[in-house]
């Protein structure tokens, strides 16, 4: 069983890591959980008594209270059980040596091996802390800020906060109110400016104070003199507690003074566990590496204090000392050079390992990864089911499913059994009873096909029908995970029916998506009552259908309602080839209509009565299609498709879809047997709408050149509250904007439903009519931000015009259309637009996100509880009806809900 | 300059205390207590002419685009 039994460990691994990281972030904070019995005075203004007595016994132990603090030496000395002497790490037979960093009392990382300390193996000690007594007391670089203002703050003679007596009280209060709306951060920040605003004496011993500066990182200048950590820690020594409280630390668990370490404590080694080579050889961990620097040269501080060697020396020595230490702590600081390894690569210390993307809280903590899953390229399948995915047989073969053995299954999982992990419905693990997988190979086969019998757990492959759990990234939505049933295909892609495209936002452009496979019975269950693709067919945000025809199908259902009139016998051969069997509902006559042919998918009780896209009445009695053609407003998805949401309601979510895939693949095989195709000649316009359109733009240039005319007579009519000039743009705009929609209308006129660019627009499909216009008639006037152009040179956009131009043309209207082609001085003005719009959406998309981001993460544990009221997780109100009004949109029609309709039908 | 009485304007909707009655059956109705309700500024110009102090409840009647209008409760914190 290698590979599996690699993949548990790799994840074990990551657990253990996860946990050695919560150890090593004590030297600087101290975790300590305090179990009171007696719960705060919030807590009980929160739970009436009735309340606690009710769930008290599921409560074992509460946690009351968290407290950061930082750790003291004496502390230090206490967990330590082992103290670090010497940089080495291992004699001459590889053992570690005792007192070195490897030493066997911190842990172990050998298998086989015991814990010296805890006696317990590897994985079950989670490793113990050593200490090193540093020779000169050293800043810690974390605490640097903190320091800087204590000694700010504090009388480098008496140690009092200098805040004279009487002000005391005053400032407490001031300081608490501070925290309060802040936190302790500007608490602190609050005191210092408060000292340094009174000047230079102390008010209790009248000592009079120096200005204390920091040479970042970690050095401290009074005056012109240098003050030592030692220093810093004797003035530390001296503050009373009841000082330290108004500055904002809590003496009982973060006295200053122990901001200056004298004591390091060492990480246990199942922190930092080396590596060993296929060669043999170790390779240690970096923060082994820093530690052995911090060992090294702490020993020949000792050796040279104790020979008595020269102060500059020792100075030297003692600097070399604060910069390994600091690095060990955090490599990345501006100010120092990173150390690095002999490569030149620089050193993940303890801040390194825990900050940013790759550190251990976004990446291992917050980080979600898991088994059981397939990630690929999809694409489109129309003849799958709309809640099926189509899962690549390759992929299939390694995700599984886990079946207990039973009397009655026995049989059936024996064969996948027999088949093994390469033959496609066969198995790839046996677990048994105990819980002891075994991989199934050519030679376990038939030891595992023996001894199998009920308990036993099959892992059987991916087989069609088995549930799973479909995903594309951004995941905004509760529709972006549903559940789909498994259709093993060949290929190497994922598919899914394109009509389910919308709630994913996905498109075939090389789009990827993730598959999970649920694992326990509950899990599928879940699945399938809550996510599965029948529910989630109407939008929570809208309240109607998010899933929908889309395209080509609403294209087809158009063009077959429109003028789908054929033999009855090629209707039959149609319908067939959506699945349809029963053709009792087909008229028999020799002729049938597609309106007709449509009706056969309904159900015979449907009742519906609406309006299509050009405003004509839809009409549905008693299952048949009485008028109207069908198109998006009827079949489409995106909140489009109003037949989508009666049927819905009328019928429920499992006919609706089935209907749906029905209707999608009648539009689409219309298509594919009547042809249907879009080229550049779908743009070309009859002579005679050509002439029309060059007209009535002609006419429109020479409308605005009488506008301008006027303008400049001053005989404008000034809109109220404008300008003249700005009622002259504001004409301009309207009359070249109505001059292109005109043409729009002579486009319509003209097209026929041969052109299947214009059908394509007409049922909703795709494209638009303003889009038809540009490549036909006139691309139109450019805009920013609802002006025309105007930037470039002084009172013109180009140099080719004359200054004060207004007309049309030297403000970005483009008179030609782009099949004709747009001169020199168009193509100028619609790059600025074009650029324009993209940076726009360039800029605007990140932003969306990260505020939809910023919404979601504030709103996550809001739920709206029985009563109807909009709450948080501590219970406290939000909204007393939730959306003001209490309407649960999914189950109203864009938000509303129509009683009178309602009344009427029943 | 005159001054500006915030109450008077259209944006601002209407606030009012509620009776001791009322703040019984409010707890009542949605089986809550003080903590649960949100919260409003004593000095909230809007209820400024309100005379209230700290632990009072204000209701609050808005215009709402979804529901015509709707009434809001909120405990006056300092």
């Amino acid at each position: 069983m290698p590979k599996k039994k690699k993949e548990e460990s790799k994840v074990e691994e990551v657990v253990a890591v996860v946990e050695q990281k919560v150890e090593a972030v004590e030297p600087k904070v101290d975790v300590a959980e305090k179990v009171e019995e007696k719960s705060p005075e919030i807590e009980k203004q929160q739970y009436s008594r009735e309340r606690m007595e009710a769930v008290s016994h599921y409560i074992y132990k509460q946690v009351s209270s968290v407290v950061f603090g930082v750790l003291s030496p004496k502390m230090i000395k206490k967990m330590a059980s082992a103290k670090i002497v010497t940089p080495e790490l291992y004699d001459k037979e590889g053992y570690p040596v005792d007192g070195g960093l490897m030493d066997v009392r911190l842990g172990v990382i050998d298998p086989g091996l015991r814990c010296k300390t805890c006696g317990s193996k590897l994985k079950e000690c989670i490793g113990h802390f050593g200490y090193i007594e540093l020779a000169r007391s050293v800043v810690h670089v974390k605490y640097a800020r903190i320091i800087q203002l204590l000694l700010k703050s504090s009388c480098r003679e008496c140690g009092r906060l200098m805040i004279a007596q009487e002000k005391w009280a005053k400032a407490k209060s001031h300081l608490d109110r501070i925290e309060l709306e802040e936190g302790p951060e500007s608490r602190r920040l609050a005191v210092k400016a408060l000292i340094e605003s009174k000047g230079g004496k102390c008010p209790h011993c009248k000592a009079k104070q120096s200005k204390i500066s920091i040479e970042k990182p970690t050095t401290y200048i009074e005056g012109d003199k240098r003050v030592s950590p030692i220093e810093i820690r004797a003035r530390f020594e001296k503050i009373p507690d009841e000082d330290i409280e108004v500055f904002g630390l809590n003496p009982k668990t973060a006295r200053p003074e122990w901001m200056i370490l004298t004591v390091l404590p060492i990480p246990p080694v199942t922190v930092r566990p080396s590596i060993t080579l296929e060669s043999g050889e170790r390779s240690e961990d970096d923060l082994t590496h820093k530690l052995g620097d911090i060992v090294r040269i702490n020993q020949r501080l000792f050796e040279n204090i104790n020979a008595g060697a020269p102060e500059i020396i020792i100075e030297d020595l003692w600097d070399l000392l604060q910069y390994h230490v600091t690095t060990f702590f955090d490599n990345g600081i501006a100010q120092l050079p990173p150390a690095r390894h002999r490569s030149g690569q620089p050193l993940k210390t303890i801040t390194e390992r825990i900050k940013s993307k790759e550190g251990r809280i976004r990446h291992n903590l917050a980080g979600k990864r898991t088994n059981f899953c397939a990630r690929t390229v999809i694409s489109p399948d129309p003849m799958l089911g709309l809640d099926e995915v189509g899962v690549p047989k390759i992929i299939a073969l390694k995700l599984t499913v886990p079946e207990t053995v039973n009397e009655w299954n026995m049989a059936y999982l024996k064969k996948f059994v027999s088949n093994g992990p390469g033959k496609y419905p066969g198995a790839n693990y046996v677990v048994r009873p105990d819980g002891k997988k075994k991989k199934i190979t050519d030679e376990t086969k038939e030891a595992s096909l023996e001894e199998l019998q009920p308990g036993y757990i099959v892992e059987r492959h991916l087989m069609d029908g088995d549930v799973a759990i479909f995903n594309r990234q951004p995941s905004l939505h509760r529709m972006s995970m549903m559940c789909h049933r498994v259709r093993v295909l060949p290929g190497r892609t994922l598919r899914l029916n394109p009509a389910v495209c919308n709630p994913y936002n996905a498109d075939f452009d090389g789009d990827e998506m993730n598959l999970h496979i649920p694992q326990t019975e509950e899990a599928r269950a879940e699945a399938e009552i809550l996510m599965q693709v029948q529910t989630q067919l109407i939008s929570p945000r809208y309240g109607l259908s998010v899933i929908g025809c889309i395209q080509d199908a609403i294209s087809g259902n158009y063009l077959l309602t429109k003028l789908g009139e054929m033999p009855r016998e090629d209707a039959v051969q149609l319908l067939a080839c959506v699945n349809v069997t029963d053709f009792s509902r087909l008229p028999s006559k020799k002729l049938v209509n597609g309106r007709e042919i449509f009706s056969v998918l309904l159900p015979d009780e449907f009742d519906y009565e609406s309006a299509s896209r050009s405003g004509d009445k839809v009409v549905i009695r008693k299952g048949i299609l009485m008028e109207g053609i069908i198109d998006t407003k009827s079949i489409g998805g995106e909140g489009e498709g109003l037949l989508l949401r009666s049927l819905h309601k009328k019928f429920g979510p499992a006919r609706t879809i089935g209907i749906l895939h029905q209707i999608f693949r009648l539009g689409i095989e219309y298509l594919v047997q009547h042809g249907f195709s879009t080229g550049i000649a779908d743009e070309d316009l009859p002579q005679e709408a050509r002439e029309q359109i060059d007209q009535l733009l002609h006419q429109a240039e020479e409308d605005v050149a009488q506008m301008i005319q006027s303008f400049k007579e001053a005989k404008l009519e000034v809109f109220p509250g404008r300008t003249m000039r700005e009622t002259l743009e504001l004409k301009i705009l309207e009359r070249l904007n109505k001059a292109r929609n005109a043409c729009g209308q002579i486009i319509k006129a003209f097209v026929q439903d041969k052109n299947h660019a214009a059908v394509m627009i007409m049922s909703g499909a795709r494209g638009s009519m303003t889009s038809l216009i540009q490549m036909s008639a006139c691309v139109g006037q450019q805009a920013m931000r609802g002006k025309r152009i105007e930037k470039g040179y002084r009172e013109r956009t180009l140099s080719c015009f004359k200054r004060g131009d207004l007309s049309p043309e030297a403000h970005g209207f483009i008179i030609h259309s782009f099949k004709h082609g747009i001169n020199p001085k168009e193509f100028f003005f619609h790059s600025i637009t074009g650029r324009d719009a993209l940076m726009d959406t360039a800029l605007r998309t990140p932003k969306s996100g990260y505020l939809y981001r910023r919404l979601a993460n504030a709103m996550q544990d809001l739920r709206v509880e029985y009563d109807g009221t909009v709450r948080d997780a501590n219970g406290r109100i939000i909204q007393f009806a939730y959306g003001e009004d209490g309407i649960d949109v999914a189950r109203s029609e864009s938000g509303k809900i129509d009683v009178q309709r309602i009344i009427n039908e029943n | 300059m005159a001054k500006f009485d915030v109450t008077k304007h259209e944006l601002v909707p209407k606030h009012s205390k509620l009776t001791e009655k009322e703040r019984k059956e409010l707890f009542e109705k949605y089986a809550i207590d003080m903590p649960n309700l949100p919260r409003i500024y004593k000095s909230d110009p809007a209820i400024l002419a309100l005379d209230v102090k700290e632990g009072d409840i204000v209701k609050i009647s808005r215009k709402s685009p979804t529901a015509g209008e709707t009434v809001f409760y909120r405990r006056v914190v300092g």
